[in-house]
């Protein structure tokens, strides 16, 4: 039988290859779709592929990684991609946002500021923000190459014509170093600001739809808007019950039938900083430790 | 009190373990062999090893073991192999002409050269349940006969050679062998692009568009020129030997579809083709192939795109059933935060549509 034998981080080095010719394509054009030659990855196609093979292609043996799904570290997809690499790269891992070297995620931006020589490698489901708009990508590259961006504000304009507000609640557009409109990742939009002048490296791998696209550090990032409707933050206004942060993006934790919630930091990296520094909420507990019923 | 969530990790570990055990089954029941797999599921096999990419009944067979007989995840294992594999170079093309025929009928022609030859097929069966099957039943040895020395062109072939239908593309030996699993892709797609795209295509998906174009939804009038199932030599060329090296046979099998004649002011009027080909034997899935495929000629023959199985964008996009079966499923992964955030909009918008129904109300009672 052929047995499989595999490179370190799994993909051979002419993939890696590949693959690194199409990052730096596009970190020389920020907020551009650099397609690219995606491979069938072990694990299924939108749970992660195309993040999965830009961390494979950049990572090296002295960098330390961090994986989060939802803002965690311990959701089952995390977990499972953490150790994939554990496993195929032997690199060191850490939950830690400010230790680690290449943090790849899945719908969120860490709560703590990423700093100089950071790499945030993002997983996109649906690179093309255009693509509710127009689901053809022969008509979408053609929008994209004339700047042609006027279905999407005439999108945002209808919005708030039939609800008063911006219906968009995640993956909010956002257009990069003044050119091109970017899908930000289905990231809750409070994140959004944090992507702006960002000092670290912004990757985006969307494997099934074979694109990267890439926001260098400290490269102007704003999200769409009007000057009468400006873009605003979500975030439900309480604090949480945990760790007690009240900037933190929060998890809505059904806690009963009769419609109790309580909310907690989506970050738990974050969350369990703060609760080992001392911070307290309404609902606090020694963390580390399984659910505690009652 | 309340702690987050954790465990995870063992939760993965026991889960993985409990799949190990349901695949598995009662243990009193023998377990599976590979061989029984490749020689009595023969049809899942040749289905994993097309749409997997990859001409090699072991693995296929022990990819169908692993993934408990559901047929997309085994071609989902091989796949993920194969992307791993070296390249060492493209073969030489198969020249099906001279295929070792197993099965070849044309639906064109009562007789051809070379006969028909029905081989192995449901065709003709009756569907009726077959109790002996259900335990130790031995059939009987297939009859046998001298094979003819005839040769079995391709009824295409013979169409072709008075015109009436319209010429392969000639064959260029210097242009490069388009490759989607190395080359992203882009539209609008060339033929061989589309070919390998639907050959690695969810048979199911290709089967209900090619009845779709059946059904008048960018109708081409298919005849089935032939279908021919067997054995064709895969040839390299090894550039240090310097000629083509025999590398051994596979299975095929291929259909070409003659279909619905076109002609302009410049050009007599032919039949045109759609092409289907696939590893091992299977035949639903080349003749939706080759149905697919003459639909996505249509800008090519100057016909108007009406129709799904006309839209090489719409076709190509979601043929893939590892792309599509990860993307449909991932559903399962949480989405927790873009929830929230959309609960958050949702209960601010219902506020705000309870508040101003209030309003009015409110001012009706004070008048």
């Amino acid at each position: 039988m052929n047995a499989p034998a595999y490179n370190f981080a799994y993909l051979d080095e002419q993939t890696k290859r590949m693959i690194r010719r199409a990052i730096l394509k596009a970190i020389a054009i920020p907020g551009y779709q650099v397609p690219f030659a995606s491979r069938e990855m072990p694990m299924p196609y939108g749970w992660g592929t195309g993040g999965v093979q830009v961390t494979a292609a950049i990572l090296g043996p002295d960098d330390v990684l961090k994986v989060i799904d939802q803002g965690s570290d311990d959701t089952t997809n995390a977990i499972s991609i953490r150790k994939f690499f554990g496993k195929t790269a032997g690199v060191a891992t850490t939950t830690a946002t400010a230790d680690a070297t290449v943090i790849q995620t899945r719908h969120r931006i860490p709560e703590a500021p990423l700093h100089a020589g950071q790499v945030l490698v993002y997983q996109v489901p649906i690179p093309e923000p255009l693509r509710f708009l127009e689901p053809r990508e022969t008509e979408t590259r053609r929008m994209h190459a004339l700047g042609e961006y006027g279905l999407m504000h005439v999108k945002l304009y209808e919005d708030i014509a039939r609800f008063g507000h911006i219906a968009t609640s995640y993956a909010y557009p956002v257009k990069v170093n003044a050119r091109y409109v970017m899908d930000p990742s289905p990231t809750p939009k409070f994140d959004n600001p944090k992507m702006d002048n960002c000092p670290a490296l912004q990757l985006f791998g969307a494997g099934r739809e074979k694109r990267i696209y890439a926001i260098p550090p400290h490269t102007d990032v704003v999200s769409l808007d009007f000057e009468d409707h400006p873009f605003t933050r979500y975030r439900f206004d309480a604090p949480c019950a945990l760790c007690g942060a009240g900037d933190s993006y929060l998890d809505e934790i059904v806690t009963d039938d009769k419609g109790g919630r309580m909310f907690v930091c989506s970050d738990t990296d974050y969350c369990e900083s703060r609760q080992q520094a001392g911070h307290r909420g309404s609902e606090s507990a020694a963390p580390h430790k399984e659910r505690a019923h009652g | 009190m309340y702690v987050a969530v954790k465990g995870g990790e063992r939760a993965i570990e026991n889960a993985h373990r409990l799949l190990a055990h349901e695949r598995r089954g009662d243990r009193d029941v023998p377990e599976l062999s590979l061989a029984q797999i490749a020689e009595q599921l023969s049809l899942g096999v040749d289905r994993v090893m097309t749409e997997g990419s990859l001409f090699d009944r072991e693995l296929a067979a022990l990819a169908i073991k692993q993934a408990r007989g559901d047929l997309i995840e085994a071609i989902f294992l091989v796949r993920a192999f194969r992307a791993t594999l070296p390249r060492f170079g493209a073969t030489e093309p198969v020249d099906t002409g001279t295929m070792q025929v197993r099965r070849r009928i044309s639906s064109t022609f009562k007789d051809i050269p070379g006969g028909q030859i029905l081989g192995p097929t449901f065709d003709y069966t009756h569907r009726l349940l077959d109790p002996q099957l259900a335990d130790g039943f031995s059939p009987d040895e297939p009859a046998t006969g001298e094979a003819p020395a005839m040769a079995t062109p391709r009824v295409t072939d013979i169409l072709g050679r008075d015109g009436l239908i319209e010429p392969s593309p000639a064959a260029d030996a210097d242009a490069p062998v388009a490759d989607l699993t190395r080359e992203p892709l882009n539209f609008p797609a060339d033929r061989d692009l589309r070919l390998q795209n639907l050959a690695r295509a969810d048979e199911g998906f290709l089967l209900a568009l090619g009845y779709s174009s059946q059904r008048g939804y960018g109708r081409n009038h298919p005849f089935a020129g032939e279908i021919r199932f067997g054995e064709v030599e895969v040839e390299f060329i090894a550039e240090d030997a310097g000629f083509a090296i025999p590398l051994g046979s596979i299975a095929l099998t291929e259909c070409q579809m003659v279909n619905q004649f076109k002609g302009s002011a410049t050009e007599a009027p032919c039949f045109t083709r759609g092409y289907g080909l696939a590893f091992g034997q299977s035949e639903r899935k080349t003749m939706s192939m080759a149905l697919v495929d003459r639909s996505l000629r249509a800008r090519e023959l100057g016909e108007e795109v009406v129709a799904p199985g006309q839209d090489e964008e719409f076709v190509m996009s979601h043929s893939d059933n590892v792309q599509a079966t990860g993307f449909v499923e991932h559903l399962k992964l949480p989405h927790y935060v873009d929830f929230q955030s959309e609960l958050g909009l949702l209960r601010k918008l219902r506020q705000e549509f309870a508040d101003a129904n209030e309003a009015p109300q409110m001012q009706e009672a004070a008048e």
